[in-house]
């Protein structure tokens, strides 16, 4: 299993789900992509399908729209599986707290693993909690 | 030839464990080559590995409703029917006096079933956005398939009606590559575009669009059953590219020279799509039928009617 386990921190697939997020995150992710940060350089790639992935990434607020849409995509992944909450809405509703169409933050609907806060997170501050949630990953 | 050599000639070497190390390292090639396009760093040499054993340790989901054994099936078909393929071609190109008669149309056959494939795994997943891939796969197989017939009728008919891969590698040994024609260059080019559309490389990966239909006939995919997918897919950048080798473009030679000039045809052939699929974008599924049954058709029968005449 060990062999398994460390394939798994060497090829990371993301799959990113927003949940009414205002799109600023959405947008700051894909500089992880960039030549600049090129995760690719560590095995990570953003794929189409919840089933391949392996982090489920998870920005925006929790809306009533999509909360429960949130927790079947979690239900949808393959396991081991990592769960990010990406950004300041994300980890504990942010600046859209107050409103009435909100649920309750992520990590009350499914278990988190890795928290990125910021708004929106700088891509340092997201190559660290990805690198992060491998290493937790790796000491199942 | 007795059953235990056949069972080591399919297993080690040209086979199973050959083709897969080969074309697990052919497919970080390819990831590196786009990523060097983009100017990235791109991935660790093996990362095709990684890949690979991180999928076989995940879980298979198999969704509520789908046909349990199409689901499983059809990803380990695809794995054996390019396994095959490779081994009586390679085999076919190293050993050429030990091919059997009509292997070429057997391989022809057998490369075409990684895409059924799909397109039974597909329509086994009761995904909607999974049959809508593996319709799109169909059509995109029906497309490609007439052409490439037609390009592989070329090097049958210069060589005066062989049918057996060794028989035409030889006589490329004797009289030259049948590429260095008039009719045999149409055809490469020909065979090159239908290389595209058969590994599903950009432009032509409408069935596994993953910003559009979220990887299409694989969506519902995880675990073991997709890391077949993946190798089967891996294997295609062995297999398809040296049958275009060895039988329209001098396979590998008698000497070391042309042995090398055998490897780096190979490579080239390689970097070439991933070039294409890095300068181009994805086009309309009916815009690729247009394509090949139209332009790319067009050339294959010119090709075919030179190459009666003997140019």
């Amino acid at each position: 299993m060990s062999l398994l386990l460390k394939a798994l921190a060497k090829s990371p697939w993301i799959f990113h789900a927003s949940s009414g997020s205002c799109n600023n995150c959405d947008i700051e992710i894909l500089d992880l992509l960039t030549p600049r940060f090129d995760v690719e350089r560590f095995g990570a790639l953003l794929v189409g399908s919840a089933r391949h992935a392996d982090a489920l990434l998870v920005t925006g607020a929790m809306n009533r729209k999509s909360a429960k849409r949130i927790r079947t995509v979690y239900e949808q992944m393959a396991k081991p599986c990592l769960v990010i909450a990406f950004g300041a809405c994300a980890l504990g509703q942010g600046i859209f707290r107050d409103s009435y169409a909100m649920t309750v933050p992520l990590d009350e609907i499914i278990p988190v693993d890795v928290y990125i806060p910021g708004c929106p997170p700088k891509p340092e501050a997201m190559i660290a909690g990805i690198v992060k949630g491998l290493e937790k990953l790796k000491g199942l | 030839m007795n059953v235990g050599h056949a069972i080591l000639l399919f297993l080690i070497f040209p086979g199973f464990l050959f083709t897969a190390v080969l074309g697990l390292l052919v497919s970080w090639l390819d990831r590196k080559v786009t990523a060097r396009v983009q100017w990235r760093v791109g991935p660790p040499f093996y990362q095709g590995f990684a890949d690979f054993f991180k999928l076989l340790g995940k879980e298979t989901i198999i969704p509520v409703g789908a046909s349990r054994l199409a689901f499983l099936g059809s990803p380990l078909m695809g794995v054996a029917a390019v396994t095959l393929a490779s081994t009586i071609l390679i085999a076919g190109m190293v050993w050429p006096n030990q091919s059997f008669a009509g292997d070429l149309i057997v391989v022809f056959y057998l490369l075409a079933i990684p895409s059924l494939a799909i397109i039974i795994g597909g329509a086994a997943s009761k995904n909607a956005l999974a049959s809508l891939g593996s319709s799109r796969e169909m059509k995109l197989v029906l497309s490609y398939e007439l052409p490439l017939i037609l390009a592989i009728l070329v090097p049958v008919i210069q060589s005066g009606g062989r049918l057996r891969i060794g028989e035409l590698v030889q006589y490329q040994m004797e009289h030259g590559s049948f590429a260095w024609s008039l009719s045999g260059v149409i055809a490469l080019l020909v065979c090159i575009m239908c290389l595209q559309g058969k590994l599903g490389l950009v432009p032509f990966d409408q069935a596994e669009a993953e910003t559009e239909i979220m990887g299409g006939a694989l969506v519902e995919y995880s675990g073991a059953p997709l890391a077949m997918f993946k190798l089967a897919k891996a294997m295609m950048l062995v297999a398809m590219p040296v049958f275009i080798l060895a039988v329209l473009w001098g396979g590998l030679g008698n000497t070391t020279s042309s042995f090398i000039l055998g490897i780096i045809k190979y490579l080239v052939l390689i970097v070439l799509v991933t070039l294409i699929r890095n300068t181009n974008p994805r086009v309309r599924i009916d815009h690729v039928m247009k394509f090949f049954w139209g332009l790319v058709s067009a050339f294959a029968v010119l090709a075919v009617i030179l190459a009666v005449l003997g140019v």
